[in-house]
């Protein structure tokens, strides 16, 4: 390898330290070198949302981060939050309501949502697709998938 | 005028349509089993699959949109850190024959044969020119940047009358840049138009667009020398055609071929195709007798991904004064690329339009002229809904153009002149045939849902306050459930047919093992409801594998909507016999009459008492393991496979009718989508929720076409926007609540009932919001026509930009 930088992340609450190129991005990080292949690469310059992951609790789009930013950092992705439960509301809703076809952007958007509900637990309709405009979704035309935050969010409410 | 009939329809309880299939699952909104493991980020695409000696493709591509490759110097990218190989297309030639674009039963196509990667020239921007092989990719995409081209540039073809006028020709052999002709006309057609009261004309212009699949189209090819054998994971819906392709283009006997299709990041059409690079990937695997793997990336999508509908249409409606059409006429042009797209060609897309302009109409007069034509851009072919939102728009558009002329509300103009419900079979003036629609119906049902009149009322209201909504409705026909008519006929070896294998399991389980594939679309759940009703099992019992050629029976795969239709069949079919065979079994081993069992609730029961007697995990273990104890001449059959092919029609036509509400701000042009709806009827409604998500999800696509999705070129034919930043898709905040609602026709065709479903909504979107558009700007006399419907345009035709 050209360059090489040492760098030690806490991915899902599990260390992981490698040598890696400068130049890779997280999202790559993630799925060439962790086998964490539930985040995906889509549009591959921060437009679609599909790579999206956690890092120190904020979601980050991975195609637009390098790795060797989040060295020392934790990342939280799909398969982490699913296994701690932490997307279970979600995930259960998303189910019922077909809120996915192809499952492509959901892990992305599951991420997001998760966001939304930590921070925004009052939204409506308009908020949660406001908040989810950086999400792109071509099969569903977003309507289950608003209508699966909402119903947590009134759970919640309840 | 619309108020009384809204009421009663109100007021009236929904008719349930005839159930086709006795009891249970079918019919119910179940969720999808295999949604569960993409909810946690286990699915398995063809990027997440990890091989041993897994080596990566990437692709040199021609940066001119024409041009005679002078010199390809391959050196420095074969010493560039990592690289394993590079080739040139002669060299892959070697491996993987040519093809050629066209189809028997379209008189007169032509398309030159067509390289995996390109030989001596490049037609189009973004054409691969020559292969590199990494250990990793990003080695591999390094290795492409020091690949040294020296070119000649050649004439570009981009605009589409130049290309039908031809002072240049793209392939000189060919004679002229026409791939594909066709003209229709009824007779009498010429004396209806000059009898008729009223003439209307208008243009229509559809912006050239593509799928944007969010997974890239993805292969992994691995070849096995010792086998001569070819295992292909690519993301793709018809695994068989594919299986075939690999099997005539490298050479590899059909059975040494398997196809693994696994989970898949959205289709719609794009992914049924035969693409150059893929084919590249699957040689390169044969050439290094190791695991190849290509995912193009989002600006390879753009440049290379099919894309589609760039037509330019003269369309003429005549009628009487008071309102009754006599007649449509079409002039359609479309541009296609330089190539004709294998195995499905690119002139399928504007002979839909040919078929379907006026469909949905009780006229008898028919004039059509299509050309479709080569250009040097990226190629064209079918897209989700192929054809049908460029007939749909440009009928309906003229439709309200003759509404508007007569002064006619144009609910009231469709009442008078949609075919009526109790006229089928009926054949319409381009050929097609229709077993039974129910426009009617749905255009009552649509007005009734949206409240047609108090929109109306509502509009006027809001036009006095400067605020300008409208009101568009489109009305349309859909071809799915294809007979083989629609590949067959013409030579294609793609299947109309196909198969279920359903088979017990000792425990007492159903696997289920079906052709068509899963595309996020819902199949594998709709095969589940319907094989788990079919044995008589609840649906947690069944389990239904889809997407390998090694493991299921041969079929078509997923596209013109045809998987529950025909696919759906299959396994109800199979699951009948299958049924059927375990009475027989259950018979032998209760000493008791077949006519008195039957399946019910995982057991064998006593038809009369509803009485259990026999489960099938017991079943299961007696025909698996203790045969010895049943009579000695009989055999049990414990796993049935059966196959379905829609004949009787040429395609099973389904209808529906859409309806858009906008806002236009006429300041800035641009365009607010309020609310949409869509009354569709694709027979037997076997998972409601799974309808109306795919509905909803084409609708939006559609939306897109109409207010955003352009793939923009230059006059020298270079993309303009080929990423996601510049070529707008619909976002969340685009798109607005969809009113989704049915009547339910079910087809006579088959036992099921089912018609397809997946393209009424792209199939209709655009027309709707065409005609809201220009129902909004109807007081300042302006109109667009062209799509997609940008600010620019809007205030072009306000006459407020020049």
């Amino acid at each position: 390898m050209e360059h090489a930088l040492d760098v030690t992340l806490t991915v899902n609450g599990t260390e992981a330290r490698r040598r890696i190129a400068p130049r890779m991005h997280l999202i790559d990080f993630l799925r060439e070198e962790l086998g964490l292949t539930g985040s995906h690469v889509a549009c591959e310059h921060g437009v679609c949302g599909a790579c999206t992951v956690r890092v120190d609790g904020e979601i980050r789009r991975g195609c637009l981060t390098l790795a060797v930013q989040c060295d020392g950092r934790k990342v939280d992705t799909v398969e982490g939050l699913s296994d701690s439960g932490e997307l279970r509301e979600l995930q259960q809703a998303f189910h019922e309501r077909n809120a996915l076809q192809c499952g492509y952007c959901t892990p992305g958007m599951l991420l997001t949502a998760l966001e939304l509900v930590a921070r925004r637990p009052q939204a409506r309709r308009e908020e949660i697709r406001e908040y989810l405009s950086g999400n792109l979704c071509r099969c569903t035309g977003y309507q289950a998938i608003v209508d699966a935050i909402e119903q947590v969010l009134e759970a919640r409410r309840a | 005028m619309n108020d009384r009939t809204t009421l009663e329809l109100l007021e009236k309880p929904e008719a349930p349509a005839k159930p086709r299939v006795d009891t249970g699952y079918v019919g119910q909104s179940v969720p999808r089993a295999g949604a569960k493991r993409l909810l946690q980020g286990r699915g398995c695409y063809v990027d997440d699959l990890r091989f041993p000696r897994l080596a990566h493709a990437a692709f040199f591509r021609s940066p001119y949109a024409h041009a005679r490759i002078k010199r390809l110097d391959l050196k420095q990218a074969l010493r560039s850190p990592g690289v394993i190989a590079v080739f040139d297309g002669r060299a892959i030639a070697e491996y993987c024959s040519p093809w050629t674009g066209v189809l028997a039963h379209l008189k007169g196509i032509k398309s030159p044969p067509q390289h995996a990667v390109a030989i001596e020239r490049a037609c189009w921007q973004g054409e691969a020119v020559a292969a590199v092989v990494a250990e990793t990719r990003a080695q591999a995409e390094d290795a492409v940047a020091k690949v040294e081209a020296e070119w000649e540039e050649l004439p570009v073809v981009t605009d589409m009358e130049e290309a039908l006028a031809g002072r240049a020709v793209i392939h000189p052999e060919l004679g002229d840049n026409v791939c594909f002709s066709r003209s229709h006309e009824t007779p009498g057609f010429a004396e209806v138009f000059a009898r008729a009261d009223l003439v209307v004309e208008e243009t229509y212009g559809m912006g050239r667009h593509t799928g944007v699949t969010l997974e890239a189209r993805s292969i992994l090819a691995d070849y096995n020398a010792a086998e001569h054998s070819l295992t292909v994971y690519q993301a793709t819906q018809a695994p068989h055609m594919m299986q075939d392709i690999f099997s005539r283009h490298l050479d590899i006997p059909e059975a040494n071929v398997r196809v693994i299709c696994r989970d898949v990041g959205g289709s719609y059409g794009i992914k049924v195709h035969v693409y150059p690079d893929e084919m590249a990937t699957a040689a390169l695997s044969v050439m290094l007798r190791r695991p190849v793997k290509f995912v193009a990336d989002r600006l390879e999508s753009f440049l290379t991904d099919i894309h589609a509908r760039e037509h330019r249409a003269r369309v003429r409606l005549a009628c009487t004064r008071d309102g009754r059409i006599l007649g449509f006429e079409l002039d359609d042009l479309t541009a296609i690329g330089p190539y004709s797209v294998y195995p499905r060609t690119s002139g399928i897309e504007g002979n839909q339009v040919v078929n379907l302009t006026g469909g949905p109409y009780a006229h008898q007069a028919y004039r059509a002229k299509l050309n479709v034509v080569f250009t040097n851009k990226n190629v064209t072919c079918q897209y989700r809904a192929v054809g049908h939102p460029i007939a749909v728009a440009l009928t309906e558009g003229i439709v309200d153009l003759a509404a508007a002329k007569l002064g006619l509300d144009p609910a009231e103009f469709r009442r008078r002149n949609l075919i009526p419900d109790d006229a089928y079979p009926y054949t319409f003036p381009s050929g097609i045939k229709f077993e039974k629609l129910s426009h009617h119906a749905c255009l009552d049902k649509l007005l009734a849902l949206m409240q047609y009149a108090k929109l109306r009322q509502e509009q006027q209201e809001l036009r006095a306050k400067g605020v300008h909504r409208g009101i568009g409705l489109a009305a349309m026909i859909e071809v799915t459930n294809p007979s083989p008519a629609f590949y067959g006929v013409g030579g294609a070896r793609i299947s109309a047919q196909d198969g279920a294998t359903v088979r017990l399991e000792p425990s007492g389980m159903v696997t289920c093992l079906a052709s068509v594939t899963e595309q996020g679309q819902g199949a594998e759940a709709v095969f589940q409801q319907v094989c788990a009703d079919a044995v008589g099992v609840s649906i947690d019992k069944v389990r239904v594998i889809t997407g390998d050629t090694g493991t299921t029976p041969y079929g078509g795969g997923t596209w013109a909507s045809r998987g529950a239709g025909i696919g759906g069949e299959a396994v109800l079919q199979a699951g009948k016999a299958l049924r059927s065979n375990i009475l027989d079994l259950a018979a032998a081993v209760l000493g008791a009459d077949k006519a008195t069992l039957e399946v019910r609730a995982d057991a064998v029961c006593d038809k009369a008492s509803g009485e259990a007697r026999l489960p099938l995990a017991e079943v299961g273990r007696i025909g698996y393991f203790r045969p010895d104890t049943l009579p000695l001449k009989f055999q049990s059959e414990l796993a049935v496979t059966r196959h379905y092919t829609p004949r009787e029609y040429a395609f099973t036509f389904t209808n529906g009718i859409q309806a858009s509400l906008v806002e236009v701000d006429t300041d800035t042009g641009f365009v607010k989508l309020l609310k949409h709806w869509c009354v569709e009827d694709c027979g037997t409604v076997i998972n409601p929720m799974l309808v109306d998500e795919q509905i909803r999800g084409g609708v939006v696509q559609g939306l897109g076409a109409a207010l955003l999705e352009e793939c923009l070129y230059s006059a020298e034919g270079q993309l303009l926007n080929g990423s996601l930043a510049d070529y707008l898709v619909p976002m969340t905040g685009d798109t607005p609540d969809i009113v989704v609602a049915h009547v339910a026709t079910p087809t006579a065709q088959s036992e099921l009932g089912a018609k397809g479903v997946g393209e009424a909504g792209t199939a209709g979107a655009p027309g709707a919001v065409m005609n809201a558009i220009n129902d909004a700007l109807a007081p300042f006399g302006a109109r667009v026509t062209v799509q997609p419907f940008t600010p620019e345009r809007i205030l072009r035709a306000l006459g407020k930009v020049r």
